[in-house]
C-alpha cells in the first residue's frame, strides 16, 4: 500500500528537509519501519532502545491517534497518510 | 551538531516570558516560540523569535515540577505560525525555584533541532533565563546564546 508519512518540523533536518515521504507499508507500523531505514537517524528521536515509540511521539493515520486503533498493527490502505505529531514535555 | 546556535529575541518578548513564569509561580509555565532560522543550510546561524504562543501547561497533577504540550496544543501553536508566516522553532518553560538548566526529565523528553527557554523564577521573581537545543545524538543539551534585542528609540 502506499502511504505518505507527514514528517514533523523537527525531524526534517534528519530526512534530507522534506516535508513528507512515500513508503510502502501494510501496517502504520511498516511504514515507521520503512521510514527509519530510509531516514536511519530518525529512528532514535521516535523510539527507544527497546525498539518502542517514544511516549511524545503521537501517531495518527489520516485524523485518527494509533492509540485508538490498533496502534503500530493499525493496517493501512492505498492513499492513508500517515502523521508524526510531537506533543512537549519537561520539567524540573 | 555545528558551532554553537545563536537566537535572537526582543527584550520585550523575554520579558513577557518572564511575566508568564512569574504569573504561573509556583506552577511551570509553558509556551511555543514562533520565528525563522535565517538560513536553514548552514545550522550555525541564527534563529530569531517574533512572536510567543503561550500554553496552559497539561500536567494539573504535577505542575510545580511538570509542564505538558499535548499534540493537539501542537498543532495549534504550528497554525498560529503559519498565520504569520513563522514556524514553530521551539518551547519555552520555567523552572519555579530551580535554575535554568535543562534535566534529565527535559533531555529524556526533548525533540531534536527546537530551541527550549528555560526561566528560573524564585519566590516570583524571574531570574536566569536560558536557550538549548538537543544534540543529534541525544546525549545531552548545547547552550544557545541568547541576544537579547533592545528596541531603537
Amino acid at each position: 500500500m502506499s502511504v505518505k508519512v507527514i514528517i514533523p518540523t523537527p525531524l526534517r533536518v534528519f530526512a534530507g528537509k522534506q516535508q513528507s515521504t512515500e513508503v510502502t507499508a501494510k501496517t502504520v507500523g511498516d511504514a515507521l519501519g520503512q521510514l527509519t531505514t530510509q531516514f536511519g537517524e530518525l529512528r532514535k528521536h521516535l523510539f527507544t532502545e527497546e525498539g518502542k515509540l517514544r511516549s511524545f511521539v503521537n501517531v495518527y493515520l489520516n485524523d485518527e491517534d494509533i492509540r485508538y486503533l490498533s496502534k503500530e498493527s493499525t493496517p493501512t490502505k492505498d492513499g492513508d497518510t500517515i502523521s508524526i505529531v510531537p506533543s512537549i514535555a519537561g520539567g524540573i | 551538531m555545528a558551532n554553537a546556535a545563536q537566537l535572537k529575541i526582543s527584550a520585550q518578548l523575554a520579558d513577557k516570558i518572564r511575566s508568564h513564569g512569574a504569573e504561573t509561580y509556583p506552577q511551570e509555565c509553558c509556551g511555543a516560540l514562533l520565528g525563522r532560522d535565517t538560513d536553514v543550510e548552514d545550522r550555525s546561524l541564527y534563529r530569531e523569535i517574533h512572536a510567543l504562543h503561550p500554553l496552559i501547561n497539561r500536567r494539573d497533577d504535577s505542575p510545580r515540577n511538570r509542564f505538558s504540550v499535548t499534540s493537539q496544543d501542537v498543532l495549534d501553536a504550528e497554525k498560529a505560525a503559519t498565520s504569520q508566516g513563522l514556524e514553530v522553532v521551539g518551547w519555552y518553560h520555567s523552572h519555579p525555584d530551580h535554575p535554568a538548566k535543562p534535566s534529565q526529565y527535559d533531555r529524556e523528553h526533548a525533540w531534536p533541532w527546537y530551541s527550549y527557554m528555560i526561566v528560573s523564577v524564585a519566590n516570583k521573581i524571574p531570574e536566569d533565563m536560558t536557550s538549548w537545543r538537543l544534540t543529534d545524538d541525544r546525549s545531552d543539551f548545547q547552550m544557545e546564546d541568547i541576544c537579547l534585542q533592545h528596541a531603537v528609540s
